[in-house]
């Protein structure tokens, strides 16, 4: 039969770039690319009503105070200082490296590394205690919180080269975790206070 | 020999369009791949500061955001320019943090409650007072895995 031998003829594919490109648009406006980005933090509990508040027994010497007030100007330890040298001062403050008298008491303990060896860490006891006014900038409160953060990674990174030979980053999972308890990021945030009355 | 004779007018043959779909197919696709949806409207003029020791915030699903700033233009008319707090879709105070973070918890499985993370959105130019605000209300509800959104730069500005 002559209907037999006659081809079908091809679907016309020359609309399907512009379906294709629909969607694609449809996609681009209706999804986004950034991924989040932040510096993690975890607050404290919020203390309890009944429970009695103790006083904190920390010496002097352990405490390293970071004020900053309304105008954004940064005050580490009684002294006024630049956003610049904060990350180094609180190096000096969580490493003590020449066992300085005013700079805080380490302890050493001793941590089971995975490979069945002991390794002592003299830990500090030192805690960075990090004070704001309510007018403060967020920009400069979050750029202190993140070169004090980048103190503590610095340490860390310093400490798993010299011990491990490799970066912290590049440290399998459970040797991080001991480093990390080698190194605590101890950062304390104060109750609120309002003295600049700036709001 | 065969003389090869050029002929006065010889037309450019079109170019073939049949491998259009499959690029635009696989700029699609990547698209896709790459991207989330969005999924709220913002509210508020958010400048995120800068930092350099900026994780990645891991599981979207764990993470509720909290955007603070300046109303957007379009809603300064209504709402002024001093700075507000988003929880979802619309301007809330600091004591209605408690209740959003109560259902935000109850959306997610009973295991991974203890992971939410919290991120906080806040505009740079704005006051800690606000943050501090926000700040102790997710204390009081106990939500203390936090994270101030940043960008990425590589040192001081």
């Amino acid at each position: 039969m002559p209907t037999d031998k006659r081809k079908i003829p091809e679907v016309n594919a020359s609309s399907q770039a512009d379906i294709a490109f629909m969607l694609l648009i449809f996609f681009l406006v209706a999804t986004s690319m950034n991924t989040d980005t932040g510096i993690p933090r975890v607050l404290p509990a919020m203390p309890d009503e009944n429970q009695k508040t103790e006083d904190m027994d920390v010496r002097e010497r352990n405490l390293l105070l970071v004020f900053i007030n309304t105008y954004d100007q940064i005050m580490v330890g009684g002294k006024p200082m630049d956003i610049t040298q904060v990350k180094d001062k609180a190096k000096e403050f969580i490493l003590n490296p020449a066992n300085d008298e005013k700079l805080p008491e380490s302890e050493d303990t001793e941590f089971d590394l995975p490979d069945g060896t002991k390794w002592v860490y003299p830990v500090s006891k030192g805690v960075i205690s990090l004070q704001n006014d309510r007018g403060t900038s967020y920009s400069a409160y979050l750029q202190v919180q993140n070169e004090l953060m980048r103190a503590f990674n610095e340490v860390r990174n310093e400490v798993a080269r010299a011990k491990f030979q490799v970066d912290f980053a590049e440290l399998p999972e459970d040797v991080r975790n001991i480093v990390q308890k080698a190194i605590p990021l101890k950062i304390s945030e104060s109750e609120p206070r309002n003295v600049g009355g700036k709001k | 020999m065969a003389v090869m004779k050029k002929k006065g007018k010889k037309e450019v043959p079109a170019i073939s369009t049949a491998s259009l779909p499959d690029v635009v197919f696989m700029l699609l696709f990547f698209f896709m791949t790459v991207t989330t949806m969005r999924d709220q409207e913002v509210l508020v003029q958010t400048k995120l500061p800068s930092a350099t020791e900026v994780q990645k915030l891991e599981k979207k699903t764990l993470v509720s955001y909290i955007y603070i700033g300046q109303p957007t233009k379009s809603m300064q008319a209504k709402w002024g320019t001093s700075p507000r707090i988003q929880l979802n879709d619309s301007y809330r105070t600091p004591q209605d943090v408690l209740e959003f973070v109560a259902s935000e918890r109850d959306k997610m499985n009973e295991n991974e409650r203890a992971q939410m993370t919290i991120c906080l959105k806040a505009d740079e130019n704005i006051r800690m007072g606000i943050i501090t605000d926000v700040k102790q209300e997710l204390r009081r509800a106990n939500a203390l895995k936090i994270s101030y959104a940043a960008s990425k730069t590589l040192g001081y500005e």
